[in-house]
């Protein structure tokens, strides 16, 4: 028999905490993909909020246009959208390798507000409805509060998918090359390992990560143009308070961000959209590299 | 097609057939706008120890990096077992045998020991085995789990030369290996050396310490502002003198 927890009842606890998880589901894989394409290109990545809206919104078009559903998306929307990535990085980004971060920032700003001003032209400002997967409908009364099978769906596949990216870049081979290709990637190269190549295939996970969001979000969201740039200055917090370049840094700080903005949002509701920012600052003062960066 | 020379006299030892794995004319290098390397002429043949002597900043350390790719602008002709790389980049000069130990010795902080030394993709065929590197540099056994830059200098410059030997490459490009290390991790440096001479290695050692080199090389080219100014044979050192006291004297 559950009765109020610190005052609140234990729907509203849970819900919001359940909210936060999801939220910090978007935030660690979002920022994952920052911290990837920061550690190899030392890019700090502008258009990844309007990646990630490349990723719903392929969704939409290959469920719409392709038949293909929210299952095939899942796999392919990433491909694609991390096809896109790679020809960027290929035609554009390549160019700025060893010069100022600053002209990353500019160049990648720049191709998010293109994107995100082609696709408002092209489909309004207003947001698209796409449906759950028929499989993940409905959900289940836990007692304490009502999960969503498609939310719950989003923190497991989220978790997994970080996971995932943490066991490649910590104990395979290739994590091997991209963690010292953060290091010396000169150095790397001249032992034999191709490193443009890792580069931009480094680039093109972390954009097939941003767009792994999109998809995930699309039920969720309304799949929307703006929907990434309202979304990224949060993670590019997050990111500030992880440490730019850590892969468990970005997951553990997206994921507790995220419940701890869930949780403001119960406490003290009017702060739940700064809190965020209010840890990003005290962390900045006290540990300027981040929570798990290294100092320099 | 690798070139190969007759009846050449090398190093005080006749030899009647050598073989080139590197040859360099002409080259130029460039930082910038800044003009390092000043059309270096230089033959290392298989299984030579070659030095490139001279003081800080008469374009050694540069050569090393024009040979393995890592300056940008570059003219001239670097043939290296007998493939034009002038052009090429660093990772393919690597896989055509080529293992370069840099004078910072690049040990990955992120990386274990153990992951340091498997690092290197294999180059060639007939690089050694991690136990026999273990058996050479004992140390680095007892440290495979510590982190790369917890290693002592000495531990650290091992394991730079321990992973490129493990790729199976087998021209050798170090650089300033002994610098600021103590006597007796530089004694077993070129106990190493030695090792790798009998084995075939061909090596070409930018050097600071003459007293290491001078025992351990085949020749010596003596270097000064970006240019080769004297090459001096084994059997050339007490002759040749006054040229190491014109070019390597402070």
């Amino acid at each position: 028999m559950l009765t109020d927890l610190l005052g609140f009842p234990p729907q509203v606890l849970f819900g919001q905490l359940l909210l936060g998880l999801i939220n910090g589901a978007f935030y660690a894989v979002l920022s994952l993909g920052l911290a990837v394409i920061f550690g190899l290109l030392n890019i700090v990545n502008f258009a990844h909020g309007a990646l990630y809206m490349l990723g719903a919104f392929a969704t939409l078009g290959l469920t719409q246009y392709l038949g293909i559903g929210y299952w095939g998306a899942l796999i392919l929307a990433p491909v694609i959208v991390g096809a896109i990535g790679i020809l960027a990085e290929r035609v554009l980004l390549r160019r700025l390798a060893g010069i100022d971060h600053l002209y990353g920032l500019l160049l990648t700003f720049g191709m998010a507000l293109v994107i995100e001003g082609v696709f408002v032209k092209i489909f309004g400002a207003s947001g698209i409805p796409y449906a759950a997967p028929s499989q993940l409908q409905g959900g289940v009364n836990l007692g304490f509060m009502f999960l969503p099978w498609y939310r719950g769906w989003v923190v497991v596949a989220s978790l997994a998918v970080c996971l995932a990216t943490w066991y490649l870049f910590e104990r395979t081979k290739i994590g091997a090359y991209l963690r010292a290709g953060t290091e010396n990637p000169r150095l790397l190269q001249a032992f034999g390992v191709n490193v443009p190549l890792l580069t931009t295939l480094a680039y093109g996970y972390g954009v097939g990560l941003a767009a792994f969001a999109g998809v995930l979000a699309a039920p969720i969201t309304q799949v929307n143009p703006m929907m990434g740039s309202n979304l990224i200055i949060v993670v590019f917090a997050v990111v500030v308070i992880g440490g730019m370049g850590s892969i468990m840094g970005a997951i553990i700080t997206g994921m507790s961000m995220g419940v701890i903005e869930g949780l403001t949002k119960v406490f003290w509701p009017e702060a739940s959209s700064t809190v965020i920012f209010l840890v990003m600052a005290i962390v900045l003062v006290l540990r300027p590299a981040g929570l798990f960066g290294k100092t320099a | 097609m690798s070139a190969v020379i007759e009846n050449h006299e090398l190093g005080g030892q006749h030899v009647s057939e050598r073989i080139e794995e590197l040859r360099i004319q002409d080259l130029h290098a460039f930082y910038g706008e800044s003009h390092a390397l000043h059309g270096i002429d230089l033959t290392v043949y298989q299984g030579e120890l070659v030095t490139l002597l001279g003081r800080n900043g008469s374009g050694r350390t540069t050569t090393l990096r024009a040979i393995m790719g890592l300056i940008g602008h570059r003219t001239g002709s670097i043939m290296l077992k007998g493939e034009e790389v002038i052009h090429a980049q660093p990772h393919v000069i690597a896989h055509l045998g080529v293992g370069y130990c840099p004078e910072e010795r690049g040990i990955f902080s992120r990386l274990s020991v153990e992951e340091n030394l498997m690092l290197p993709p294999r180059v060639a065929a007939g690089g050694m085995a991690v136990e026999e590197l273990y058996e050479m540099f004992p140390n680095l056994a007892e440290r495979r789990r510590s982190q790369g830059t917890r290693l002592s200098g000495g531990e650290q410059q091992m394991l730079a030369m321990a992973r490129i030997l493990r790729t199976g490459a087998n021209v050798l490009l170090l650089d300033e290996i002994t610098e600021g290390l103590a006597p007796v991790i530089v004694d077993k440096l070129g106990e190493v050396l030695i090792e790798l001479k009998t084995r075939g290695y061909t090596v070409v050692l930018v050097e600071q310490n003459f007293r290491f080199a001078a025992p351990l090389a085949d020749r010596h080219f003596v270097m000064d502002h970006g240019k080769i100014v004297a090459t001096v044979n084994h059997d050339e050192l007490e002759s040749k003198q006054h040229i190491f006291d014109e070019y390597l004297s402070v």
